[in-house]
C-alpha cells in the first residue's frame, strides 16, 4: 500500500513537472492585476496593446521615442493643420484579411467619437486618401503622432466587429494572436507566424488577471507565472530572496498627488498650499508605505518623464514649523481644541480618495495625522474614484488624493494641457489658472521645435512647483518579477507593451 | 407519484416567475438608490481612472439614456427581459447573457467541486463520529471543525497554496486551464463546508441511531450492517441533503473571496465588480440568474428528498 501510494505520488508529480518543463521553454505566462472583460479598444485597449495583439499606427520604444508602427511615415502640411500617415503595405490581420486604410479609418473614427485621447485633440476629420490616413485639425497640434501610440487607438480588423458595429473579437495585426479569451480573467495567445515585423521567439503566451497581490506573489514564487506585474511591498521583498525569480522596480511617470481646490477660501493663497505641502513627510511615506525611499516626490513630474522632470528645481521639503508660520501669516489661529480658526471658521476639510490603489488610503491616514499637528482637521472619504471628477464639477471638493499618469502617451502634453490649461481639469488644477502656464502649454502643444518646447516646459514645471495647484507626494515604481532564465525582458516605463515578442528562454 | 411531481414542478414554475419579477424590480430599485452618479461610475469602470473624466461621464449618460426617468428605464428593461434578452453590459459591451453563461459555468463547476470535496470529508467523519458520540473521533472532529470554521477562507486558501503549490509543486496556484486548477479552490471551500456539514451528518446519525424504529429493525433480526444501510443512513440523509442544498446556494453566489484569490472567473466576483461599476444590466442579469438558480436548487432538493423518503410519495 505504501509503495503503491508513493508510486501514485511520483506519477502525479512527474505529470505536473513534465507539463511545467514542456511549457516553460516555449511559452510565457504573465500575471497582472488588470482584468480584461471587453473586446472594445476604448475599454480593454491597454491590455490588447500590451499583449501585442493589436497595433497602433505609431509605435514607441521604452524611452518614449516614436517609431513607425502600422504607419511607415508621417508628415504635416505647411500650415500644420493636416497630418498624413502613410500605411504599411502587405500587412494581414490574424484572420488572414488584409490590413487596409478602411480598417484604420474605422478604428480611429470610433476612438475619436468615444471619450479618450483623440476626442480631446483638435481634430476635425479623419479620412482615407489612397493608402494613407489623413487628419485635419483646427489648431496646430504637434503631439498627434504620440497620441496615435495610445492604447485606445489600436486597429482591430473589420471582421472584429459584429453586424451592429460593436467589437466582438480580438483580431489584430500584432505578433501574437488570441486563441482563447475568458473574460475577465485570461487570454491565451500563440505566435502570429505571418507577422510583418520580427517574429516572436516564444511560441505561445498567456495572460492571467489575478486581482490579489498575494496571489500574484505566489504565482511568481511557485513558477506558475513567469512575469508578474505590480507586486505589493511585502510580496516584492519576499520574492527578492528567492533564487528562481528576479525582481525589478522601474520608475514610471505616475505620481501620487494631492489635488487642492484652489478656488476654496482656505486654499486660494499659494502660501496655504505651500503650508499643506510643507506638512507632508514625503520621505516617511516613501520609506514606510510605498517602500522606495528615493521616490519621494520632490516635484510633480517624475524622473521617468525625462523631458519634463527639472533637476534644477529645489525639492519640496518637510518643515512643520514653516507650515505653521505660513498659516499664521494667513490669519489662522489655534482654537480651543488646537484646530485652526479664522473669522469663526474651523480649518476642517474633507479628503476624497479611493481604495483601488491600496497605498492611497494609507497615505491619506498619514496626511490626517501630520496635518492635525499643524491644526488642520482632515476627514477622509474612501469611495469610488469617480467622486473626484464629480466633486471637481460640482465644486464641492476640498482636497483629493490619487495617482496621475503623465505617461499615457509618449508625449505628455495632452495630459498636462488638460490638467493645467484654461479651466483646469478633472484630474488637474481646480480653481487655479495661470496665464503664463496656459500660454506656454499652448505653444508646447502647437510646436514641434525642440528648443522652444524645452524653454516652455521648464516654465510650466517652475510655476507648478511654486504655486502647487497639485501637491505631489510620491512617484511610482513599476514592480515586476521575472523568472530566472527568461531573456530579453524589457520593462516599458510607459507600460505600453510587455515586449513579449523579444523574450526567450535560456537554453 | 407523477401527479404530485407535476404539481411540484408547476409550483416551482410559478415561483420562478415571481422571483424573476421581484428580483428584477428590487435590484433595479436598489441600484438606483445607491449613492453617487451612475454615469460617473460606469465611465470609471469603462475607461479606468487615467482616462475617465466628467466629459466621459456625460457621454455615457447620453449613450445609455441614464437621464431618462427611473420608471422608463425599468419598463424598457422589463420589456427586453420579456423577450428573453438580458441586454448588453453597460461597462464592457456585449450581451449580458453570454458573460453570465461563462461565469455561471465556472461557478457551478467550483460549487460542485467544493460540495464533492466537503462530502468526501464530511460523510465518513460525520458517520464515524455519529456512531460513537462522545468518542475519540467525535471529539477530535469537533475540535478540528471549530478550528477550520474559524479560519477565513482567504487565509486557508493561501496556506493551501503555500503547501501544495509552492512547497510540493503539486497543483497550480491560480487560473483555470485544466482539472488540476480546480483542486485547491475546491479544497479551500470544501474544508470550510465540511467543518459544518460533518457535524450535521453526525447529529443526523446520532438521532437515527437512537430511534425506536432502529431498535425494532435490530430486534426483528436485521444485522447491524443492513440496519445501517437500509434505515439509519437513509433517514439520516434527509437533513444532510437539505443542508447540502443550502450550501450549494451559498456557494454559487457567496465565494467572492475564494474566486478572487484563485483568479477564478466566477459569477460572485463578477457581481461584486458589476455593482462597483454600476453595470446595471449585468447586476440585473446576474441577480435574476441567481434567483432562478435558487428555485431550481429547491426543486432538485425536493425531488431528491422525495426519492429518499418513501412517505412523501404517498401523498
Amino acid at each position: 500500500m505504501y509503495i503503491y501510494s508513493r508510486a501514485v505520488y511520483f506519477v502525479i508529480a512527474l505529470f505536473f513537472s513534465t507539463i511545467a518543463i514542456a511549457e516553460a521553454r516555449k511559452s510565457v505566462t504573465i500575471a497582472a492585476p488588470w482584468e480584461v472583460a471587453s473586446y472594445d479598444p476604448a475599454v480593454s485597449g491597454f491590455a490588447i496593446q500590451k499583449l501585442q495583439i493589436m497595433e497602433n499606427l505609431v509605435d514607441a520604444d521604452e524611452s518614449g521615442k516614436l517609431r513607425p508602427g502600422l504607419a511607415t511615415s508621417w508628415r504635416v502640411s505647411d500650415d500644420a493643420l493636416t497630418w498624413t500617415f502613410e500605411l504599411r503595405d502587405g500587412v494581414t490581420f490574424h484572420d488572414g484579411t488584409p490590413f487596409s486604410a478602411d480598417a484604420a479609418i474605422l478604428a480611429l473614427n470610433r476612438a475619436w467619437q468615444q471619450p479618450g485621447v483623440l476626442a480631446k485633440a483638435p481634430i476635425t476629420g479623419i479620412v482615407k486618401v489612397d493608402n494613407a490616413v489623413v487628419f485635419t485639425l483646427d489648431k496646430r497640434f504637434s503631439a498627434l503622432p504620440a497620441i496615435l501610440a495610445h492604447a485606445t487607438t489600436i486597429v482591430p480588423a473589420l471582421s472584429a466587429f459584429d453586424a451592429e458595429g460593436n467589437p466582438s473579437a480580438l483580431i489584430g495585426t500584432g505578433p501574437f494572436q488570441v486563441t482563447e479569451f475568458t473574460p475577465p480573467q485570461s487570454i491565451e495567445l500563440v505566435r502570429n507566424d505571418g507577422y510583418w515585423g520580427d517574429a516572436p521567439l516564444i511560441e505561445a503566451a498567456s495572460y492571467l488577471a489575478a486581482g490579489r497581490a498575494e496571489t500574484r506573489a505566489l504565482l511568481a514564487e511557485s513558477g506558475d507565472a513567469d512575469m508578474v506585474f505590480t507586486l505589493d511591498p511585502s510580496g516584492f521583498s519576499r520574492l527578492a530572496d528567492i533564487d528562481s525569480v528576479q525582481t525589478v522596480a522601474v520608475p514610471i511617470p505616475r505620481v501620487v498627488t494631492l489635488k487642492v481646490n484652489s478656488g476654496h477660501p482656505f486654499f486660494n493663497a499659494p502660501r496655504a498650499r505651500q503650508a499643506l505641502s510643507l506638512a507632508i513627510d514625503r520621505d516617511g511615506i516613501a520609506t514606510a508605505i510605498t517602500r522606495f525611499p528615493e521616490a519621494a516626490a520632490g516635484q510633480l513630474f517624475p524622473p521617468a518623464l525625462n523631458a519634463w522632470h527639472d533637476t534644477s528645481l529645489p525639492p519640496l521639503v518637510h518643515d512643520m514649523e514653516a507650515a505653521k508660520a505660513l498659516l499664521t501669516d494667513l490669519g489662522w489661529a489655534p482654537g480651543p481644541d488646537g484646530i485652526l480658526e479664522r473669522d469663526g471658521e474651523r480649518f476642517s476639510i474633507l479628503l476624497r480618495t479611493f481604495p483601488d490603489r491600496p497605498e492611497l488610503p494609507l497615505i491619506a491616514a498619514v496626511l490626517q495625522n501630520s496635518w492635525r499637528e499643524i491644526g488642520i482637521e482632515l476627514e477622509i472619504s474612501v469611495a469610488n474614484y469617480s467622486e473626484i471628477p464629480a466633486g471637481h464639477q460640482d465644486g464641492t471638493l476640498h482636497v483629493a488624493l490619487y495617482a496621475r499618469n503623465y505617461g499615457l502617451t509618449p508625449d505628455p502634453i495632452g495630459t498636462v494641457f488638460q490638467d493645467f490649461g484654461v479651466g483646469g481639469g478633472d484630474w488637474g488644477a481646480m480653481g487655479w489658472e495661470n496665464a503664463e502656464v496656459a500660454q506656454a502649454l499652448g505653444s508646447i502643444a502647437a510646436t514641434g521645435d525642440a528648443k522652444a518646447r524645452t524653454e516652455d516646459i521648464a516654465k510650466v514645471a517652475r510655476v507648478l512647483h511654486e504655486e502647487l495647484p497639485l501637491i505631489p507626494i510620491v512617484w511610482y515604481q513599476h514592480t515586476v518579477s521575472i523568472a530566472s532564465g527568461l531573456k530579453g525582458v524589457i520593462i516599458d516605463p510607459l507600460q505600453r507593451s510587455y515586449n513579449l515578442s523579444k523574450v526567450s528562454w535560456d537554453e | 407519484m407523477l401527479k404530485s411531481l407535476f404539481i411540484a414542478l408547476a409550483q416551482r414554475g410559478l415561483q420562478a416567475f415571481f422571483v424573476a419579477v421581484i428580483v428584477g424590480v428590487v435590484s433595479f430599485a436598489m441600484m438606483q438608490a445607491l449613492p453617487g452618479d451612475a454615469a460617473f461610475r460606469i465611465a470609471a469602470g469603462r475607461y479606468g481612472y487615467d482616462m475617465m473624466d466628467a466629459a466621459a461621464a456625460e457621454a455615457v449618460r447620453l449613450e445609455l439614456g441614464l437621464n431618462r426617468p427611473f420608471l422608463v428605464q425599468l419598463r424598457d428593461w422589463l420589456w427586453t427581459l420579456a423577450q428573453f434578452d438580458l441586454g448588453e453590459s453597460f461597462v464592457y459591451g456585449g450581451p449580458v447573457s453570454q458573460k453570465i453563461a461563462t461565469q455561471l459555468g465556472f461557478s457551478l463547476l467550483l460549487a460542485a467541486g467544493a460540495v464533492i470535496t466537503s462530502l468526501l470529508f464530511a460523510l465518513p467523519i460525520g458517520i464515524a463520529a455519529g456512531l460513537s458520540p462522545g468518542g475519540v473521533i467525535d471529539r477530535i472532529s469537533l475540535a478540528v471543525s471549530i478550528l477550520l470554521r474559524a479560519i477565513p477562507a482567504f487565509a486557508l486558501g493561501i496556506v493551501l497554496v503555500l503547501i501544495f503549490s509552492v512547497q510540493l509543486k503539486l497543483f497550480p496556484v491560480a487560473g483555470f486551464r485544466g482539472f488540476s486548477y480546480l483542486i485547491l479552490p475546491s479544497l479551500t471551500l470544501g474544508l470550510g463546508l465540511a467543518a459544518v456539514s460533518n457535524r450535521v451528518v453526525r447529529d443526523a446519525v446520532v438521532e437515527a441511531m437512537s430511534t425506536e424504529w432502529r431498535l425494532f429493525a435490530r430486534t426483528k433480526g436485521l444485522s447491524a450492517n443492513v440496519t445501517m444501510r437500509r434505515h439509519v443512513l437513509r433517514n439520516a440523509s434527509l437533513p444532510v441533503v437539505t443542508y447540502v442544498g443550502v450550501q450549494m446556494a451559498y456557494l454559487v453566489e457567496g465565494v467572492v473571496i475564494v474566486e478572487t484569490v484563485f483568479a477564478w472567473p466566477g459569477i460572485g466576483h463578477a457581481l461584486v465588480h458589476a455593482i462597483f461599476a454600476r453595470d446595471i444590466a449585468m447586476v440585473q442579469g446576474t441577480a435574476l440568474t441567481l434567483g432562478l438558480i435558487y428555485v431550481v436548487l429547491n426543486l432538485v432538493i425536493d425531488i431528491t428528498c422525495r426519492g429518499i423518503d418513501p412517505r412523501s410519495q404517498m401523498t
